[in-house]
């Protein structure tokens, strides 16, 4: 399950905080009116939206196809949601195709209606549900009440027993940290690397284990020190496990949070070199920046509206990773050599031609033989999405 | 019959009319000068659309029609608003008695917990009234706990209300983190912590023939009580002369701190009640969905309702369909979903600006 998108309190949190400040700076809220005619006060409130309506509601029904994104966070965060906007915005070019947006929604009935008013409002045939939080239950109640409506959620969840008009697209970008490992593992001289990770849950150690088994495959002696902060989004916490990292040694910064800005930033501001996440960082580090593990929504969503458009059916399951051309490694940064480009690009084309990370025996970093040899785990195998160990290498515990 | 049982003011009848068009007056003052907000805020704000390039006349129709243009609409508002109901309820019944509380959030994300974890282990085996019965019980009384425990240290401790409240809502994350991510978690859902469903037979379903959940008229009815509470009772009265005035209330002898602790907890309830329809009508689980802001919009509600449960209701359907339209207005107008947090932001500041403006006009008798 690649995506990261568990992460409503981020949304709610960012929404509301700055709210707060003003609200709390008013301080003694004495002298509270009891009056009954207090409540005019909000009919008043209602008046007024009931003046500034304007007749005419006018439906904008495109005669193509209507696709509609939702977005749990900012369009523009440097991660995951820009990941998606990026695939949006070149999506828009396509003739034919209208695409709209809506971004801060939360993982709540808000999302329902989000979805529900884009197609009641704005003719939307395909939706596409970007936050993992949006599957279950909104997402699938709003399929069974629009059977017309197609419905694709950003990860592995969809089962055969969810409606027919539903469906899943994720992608494996463990395989573009697994290029960004070898990156860093190039790129340092001692081979000391550092990783800020959200929350232990298999999607994030994938990729901890993918970029640490990159890193090692150029570097046998590389150790990936990892720091979790427990949320999706948290700064603060982030810029000072940035920082202890760097402080411990680490040469190579890189990170599965929501938005990996402040992790770039910062470890560009102490000289420090990075690999990205998500959506491109390049432009946050003209120094230090490597490469970057970058989705690839575009191919997926460009293959669904071609379908549409020409009248065919969608799949409802789709998945890959660099053999489907649905991830990608940012284009390289400044401190990225030739050799490291060259070695990078050997390992993509590795993949593109189905070169399996997890090939037994591996250990975990406990010692323990978690693939026995023989064994090896492709791209595909839903037994890396239960993945609950941190493999040989790394420096942290899940727990 | 004398004049003055006739006319219901039990004074004179020279001094009812009188007494009246005061009353009128001032009617009409609370509600001119909300209105009078509500315009200037919507004149600034479309500067600031203009200065963005935008048609402030397109704003308002999508305003319009994505809050109340259409019957969807309506529904879509609606649902937006019941949270806020309940969570402004938990600012303005302390507020009667001068405290702040802004933790609203804290005592909604445990009262839904404790709805999720109180219904796991009876899914399947009691019938589903009773299930739902000890949810709402257990929302309740947790939410009660949190934000009294905020009263008892007010009036216990003197430590202030608002901080403690606030910074209990990140207490209150963490308990929810801690739950769901440890002895509760669904081992089904590993990418993102929640406990697990308490069953579709459980949950409290939509008010027959809209979609909308019971969230709202039983937010609404709870308003109605909480205003009769307040205004019409000897502990209303009593809260109230406590909010007036804390040193005349001890010197009347009345008992401060229980009332304190009272109005804390009925607060607490109410957020928890918030919690309790989050889970019961929409979630079906507990996770950290529940942390979506509505206690912290809910000040903003209360406040603008200056505190009173009968002008909550309709401040709630003002902010749920500015939610609500929210959505129509980034995607017809490009514009980034913070607009919508300038306006709110706007009307805040200008209604707040606007208590100023209580009894300076002749034309509303005001003498005050």
């Amino acid at each position: 399950m690649h995506d990261d998108t568990s992460r409503p309190g981020a949304a709610g949190r960012r929404t509301f905080l700055p709210k707060l400040g003003g609200s709390g700076s008013l301080g003694g809220a004495g002298g509270f009116s009891l009056d009954r005619r207090t409540l005019l006060k909000g009919a008043a409130a209602g008046a007024l939206v009931a003046g500034a309506g304007l007749s005419g509601i006018r439906p904008a029904r495109a005669s193509g196809l209507t696709i509609g994104i939702v977005y749990v966070g900012p369009r523009d965060d440097y991660g995951w949601n820009q990941a998606h906007a990026v695939a949006a915005a070149a999506l828009k070019q396509v003739p034919g195709v209208t695409v709209i947006e809506e971004e801060n929604v939360p993982e709540t009935i808000a999302v329902s209606k989000s979805m529900e008013s884009m197609i009641e409002l704005d003719g939307a045939n395909l939706i596409f549900a970007t936050s993992f939080g949006y599957y279950d239950p909104y997402m699938l109640e709003m399929a069974k009440k629009f059977p017309d409506v197609q419905f694709r959620h950003a990860a592995g969840l969809w089962t055969d027993a969810a409606p027919k008009n539903a469906g899943s697209y994720f992608c494996y970008l463990d395989q573009a940290h697994y290029v960004d490992g070898i990156a860093a593992g190039l790129a340092s001289k001692a081979g000391k690397l550092g990783f800020v990770a959200a929350k232990p849950i298999p999607t994030v150690l994938l990729n901890i284990n993918s970029f640490t088994l990159g890193a090692k495959s150029v570097n046998p002696d590389a150790k990936v020190q990892v720091v979790f902060t427990g949320e999706w989004s948290m700064p603060v916490r982030e810029a000072e496990a940035t920082n202890a990292l760097i402080d411990a040694g680490a040469e190579v910064i890189t990170c599965h949070v929501d938005s990996p800005k402040v992790v770039i930033e910062t470890a560009e501001r102490r000289g420090v070199m990075t690999c990205g996440h998500n959506a491109s960082q390049a432009d946050l580090a003209p120094k230090g920046f490597l490469t970057g593990a970058e989705y690839k929504w575009l191919t997926i969503y460009k293959e669904f509206a071609d379908i549409l458009t020409t009248g065919g059916t969608l799949p409802n399951f789709v998945r890959g990773g660099y053999d489907k051309d649905y991830v990608q490694n940012t284009a390289y940064g400044a401190a990225s050599t030739d050799l490291i480009r060259a070695a990078c690009e050997q390992a993509k084309a590795e993949l593109r031609a189905g070169k399996v990370i997890y090939q037994g025996p591996m250990k975990d970093n406990t010692g323990k033989e978690v693939i026995p040899a023989g064994t090896e785990h492709d791209a595909y195998d839903v037994w890396l999405e239960q993945t609950s160990f941190l493999v040989d290498g790394v420096v942290g515990s899940t727990s | 019959m004398s004049d003055a049982v006739r006319d219901g003011t039990g004074l004179p009848a020279g001094a009812g009319m009188a007494e009246w068009r005061d009353r009128i007056g001032r009617s009409a003052e609370y509600l001119a000068i909300p209105l009078f907000a509500l315009i200037v805020s919507a004149a600034l704000f479309s500067l600031f659309l203009l200065a963005l390039g935008q048609s402030p006349g397109q704003f308002f129709q999508l305003l319009w029609v994505g809050g109340y243009g259409t019957s969807f609409s309506w529904q879509n508002t609606l649902v937006r608003s019941a949270p806020l109901i309940f969570t402004a309820l938990c600012v303005a019944i302390p507020a009667q008695l001068g405290l702040v509380i802004i933790g609203g959030e804290g005592a909604l994300v445990l009262g839904g917990l404790a709805a999720a974890v109180i219904a796991l282990p009876l899914a399947g085996t009691a019938p589903p009234a009773i299930v739902l019965f000890l949810m709402l019980v257990a929302a309740v009384g947790v939410g009660a706990v949190w934000i009294g425990l905020v009263g008892l240290l007010r009036y216990g401790r003197g430590v202030n209300e608002t901080i403690a409240s606030l910074l209990m809502f990140y207490i209150a994350i963490s308990i929810l983190n801690f739950v769901v991510e440890g002895p509760l978690r669904d081992p089904a859902s590993p990418n993102k912590p929640s406990t697990a469903s308490i069953g579709e037979a459980n949950m409290i379903g939509n008010v027959p023939g809209i979609d909308v959940h019971w969230g709202l008229p039983i937010g609404i009815l709870l308003c109605v009580l909480l205003y009769l509470l307040m205004s019409r009772t000897t502990f209303g009265f009593a809260a109230r002369v406590t909010g007036g005035n804390v040193r005349a209330a001890q010197g009347q002898g009345l008992p401060v701190g229980k009332l304190v602790v009272a109005a804390t907890a009925i607060a607490g309830g109410c957020a928890g009640l918030a919690g309790f329809f989050e889970v019961a009508a929409i979630h079906g689980k507990a996770n950290a969905s529940l942390i979506a802001g509505y206690g912290f919009s809910g000040i903003l509600v209360s406040f603008l309702a200056r505190h009173n449960p009968l002008a909550i209701p309709p401040v709630a359907i003002l902010f749920g369909g500015i939610a609500a339209a929210g959505g129509l207005v980034q995607r017809r107008m490009g514009l980034p979903d913070a607009t919508m947090v300038v306006l709110q932001g706007l009307i805040f500041v200008v209604l707040l600006a606007s208590e100023t403006l209580y009894g300076r006009f002749r034309i509303f008798g005001g003498k005050r």
